[in-house]
């Protein structure tokens, strides 16, 4: 037996007398009960198995990596089916169905049928004839939801987006723009509110420009191409310390769970 | 010490007393309001089918009551009761307007299993009740009616965005058609991309698979859209080159385009017996199980180049940390700006939001993508000329043109 079986092994029970002591200790307490105490052991074991990806690959890691994802395909695979096909479809199809499924009956709707064949149609790709009409599912699919999703974009990217950069490059004591108007700015406030609408200007003009692929960018067209990666990149500054003071606060709360629910050290 | 303790602390009486004083003054005075007397009720009350939606919804206005913010200023808000007839059957609805307003949209369910479904084309009766802060207390308007919620084919408010479709739509089929007939069309060179066939080659020198991440997106995400596209060019480079390819997939659908893509891509580069189904899989879609499994994949197998083209979200830093742990020469590409500062400190080249559809036209160099880039860029000429109009109209508070583009939203 080579060392690395062995250490292999006393990790293994060293894990196994741990968690076992755990389940107990807690278990035994005042205001537990057992099987709570399994609960919060198991998931202590499976939080620190997968925090032992920091180290390295190792076999803890893939037993809560495999458990996790056949835990949760099978789990997305019951809500699809009770909540779309059973939830969805079968109250308008068929009464007999939600009879035999326990959900209520909607009344007769024809046009489910079609969201029925499309799904029959994906479903021939296990077919090696047939496996073309799946095809057709996919169109549609695609089709409708990019041509849905244009108008949606257009709305909130495009036109509200560009008008929220109608501001005035020269503020007044009234503010921006009339549906801000009446503010009776000071001029210090007045001269703030100038520089931000300038910077808004610039940063769009310039980010705009930089998004341009069908000309090089050389000579003014490259300085203003350059002006806005910078400010790509100072906004991606600034939006990736604001996202990771979010993931500290999931780890403060992973560590919570280990602390104060699991081990009881932070009351 | 005691001493000025002591003081101290009958100076904190002596302040305190008055206060406790005026509390028991305003508690008689809470006890001694007068009955308040009916309001005066809400006048020239109209129903009418609210505009430019598909129905199930009624607006009501009125002129305020004499009492609301005059008079007795007892009127604290507007309720509706609602009847399928003129004279009984009245039903309190659930929203309310607060005083001085004078318009009040009454929405109802759309689908006939919704709680409150409202349905279109029958009658309706409505009052308006003036409320005050005693409960029994109110004045009703007169009943108004009948009214029908009736719903549009045309939302007038949208007609900024048909303009725009259309000017878009033509300006595309224009382009489309020049770069059909051969024009040349320039696209500007995009490092990330031309890393992919660098990446490629590195991969077939390693011996060593390339894994492709179209990340959380639904196959109808125009970001998996365009990263079906780059799947394509790559796995048919993949192909020739005869390199490994893993693409594990998030959603079933998602699975089910990139298995056609990469079987095509197979196809296209003579090599349709290379081809396996097993390349494209499906995970689960659970964000982070998901992400635990790609981990898993990149530290066993080992990449030679890690490609994430597509909609990421919180997963985007744990895929690319663990890749560059792996060692992979990393490509990724997203259209969600909070993602794009963990692939730019992650990997080793990042296409940033738009750069991933200009990718597919740069990739594929098909007329219809690169007739629809042009177009883009044509639409970003115009966002620059429309935001300096917008700020000129801003600065001289033509309010016209700002209204347009409100009423636009």
């Amino acid at each position: 037996m080579n060392n690395s079986r062995i250490w292999s092994i006393v990790i293994f029970a060293a894990a196994v007398l741990i968690f076992g002591l755990s389940w107990i200790i807690i278990g035994s307490q005042a205001g537990h009960n057992l099987t709570d105490a399994f609960l919060v052991t198991v998931a202590a074991f499976l939080t620190l198995s997968i925090l032992s990806f920091l180290y390295k690959d190792n076999p803890y890691y893939k037993f809560a990596e495999h458990l996790f994802v056949g835990v949760s395909a099978a789990y997305w695979m019951s809500v699809g089916f009770w909540s779309t096909f059973v939830g969805n479809l079968l109250p308008r199809i068929s009464p007999s169905l939600c009879t035999y499924f326990g959900v209520p009956y909607k009344g007769f709707d024809i046009f489910f049928f079609i969201p029925l064949i499309l799904g029959v149609f994906l479903l021939m790709r296990l077919s090696s004839k047939m496996g073309w009409l799946s095809r057709w599912s996919l169109a549609f699919i695609v089709g409708t939801t990019a041509g849905l999703n244009l108008i949606r974009y257009l709305r909130s990217d495009f036109i509200s987006q560009v008008s929220n950069t109608f501001v005035p490059l020269v503020t007044d004591w009234r503010g921006i723009g009339p549906f801000f108007s009446d503010f009776s700015l000071s001029i210090t406030g007045q001269f703030a509110m100038s520089l931000s609408n300038w910077v808004i200007f610039v940063g769009v003009f310039c980010g705009l420009i930089y998004f341009f692929f069908s000309k090089e960018h050389k000579g003014a067209f490259g300085y203003a191409s350059r002006m806005g990666i910078w400010v790509l990149m100072i906004t991606f500054g600034a939006s990736f310390g604001y996202t990771v003071m979010g993931r500290v606060s999931l780890l403060v709360g992973r560590l919570t769970f280990l602390f104060h629910d699991w081990l009881g050290l932070v009351k | 010490m005691k001493f000025k303790i002591m003081i101290l602390g009958c100076l904190l009486l002596a302040l305190a007393l008055p206060a406790l004083a005026q509390d028991s003054v305003k508690t008689v005075e809470a006890s001694a309001i007068p009955a308040i007397s009916p309001p005066a009720p809400a006048t020239n009350v109209t129903a009418m089918d609210s505009p430019n939606d598909n129905g199930h919804s009624l607006t009501l206005r009125w002129t305020l009551s004499a009492d609301d913010g005059a008079g007795q200023k007892t009127v604290l808000g507007y309720k509706f009761l609602r009847s399928f007839f003129p004279d009984s059957g009245f039903v309190l609805r659930e929203g309310m307007a607060p005083s001085g307003s004078s318009e009040y949209v009454d929405m109802g369910g759309r689908k006939p299993d919704d709680r409150d479904f409202m349905p279109n084309d029958t009658d309706y009766y409505y009052i308006v009740r003036a409320i005050t802060a005693d409960s029994n207390v109110y004045s009703d308007s007169p009943v108004i009616g009948p009214v029908k919620a009736v719903g549009q084919l045309y939302n007038v408010g949208r007609t900024l965005v048909l303009v725009f479709v259309l000017c878009f739509a033509a300006i595309t089929i224009f382009f489309i058609r020049r770069a059909r007939k051969g024009a040349k069309l320039f696209v500007r060179r995009l490092a990330g991309i031309e890393a992919v066939d660098e990446a490629i080659g590195r991969a077939t020198e390693m011996g060593k698979p390339i894994l492709y991440v179209l990340g959380l997106g639904t196959a109808a995400d125009i970001a998996t859209i365009a990263s079906f596209t780059i799947l394509g060019r790559v796995a048919k480079k993949v192909a020739e080159y005869q390199t490994g390819l893993i693409v594990p997939c998030y959603d079933a659908i998602v699975m089910t385009v990139a298995q056609e893509t990469v079987r095509t891509a197979y196809l296209d580069a003579g090599r349709p017996d290379a081809y396996n189904d097993d390349m494209v899989y499906y995970v689960t879609s659970n964000q982070f199980a998901y992400v635990a499994a790609v981990n898993g994949t990149m530290l066993r197998q080992l990449p030679a180049t890690n490609i994430y083209m597509g909609t990421f979200y919180a997963e985007s830093l744990l895929l690319a940390e663990t890749g560059a742990l792996a060692g992979s020469v990393q490509i990724s590409g997203t259209d969600q700006v909070a993602q794009i500062p963990f692939f730019v400190v992650a990997c080793d080249y990042t296409l940033i939001g738009e750069e991933l559809y200009a990718a597919s036209a740069y990739l594929s160099r098909e007329p219809i993508l690169l007739g629809s880039l042009k177009a883009q860029d044509y639409g970003k000429a115009a966002i620059i000329v429309i935001s300096i109009l917008g700020i000129i109209a801003s600065q001289f508070r033509w309010n016209w043109f700002l209204e347009l583009f409100k009423a636009g939203n």
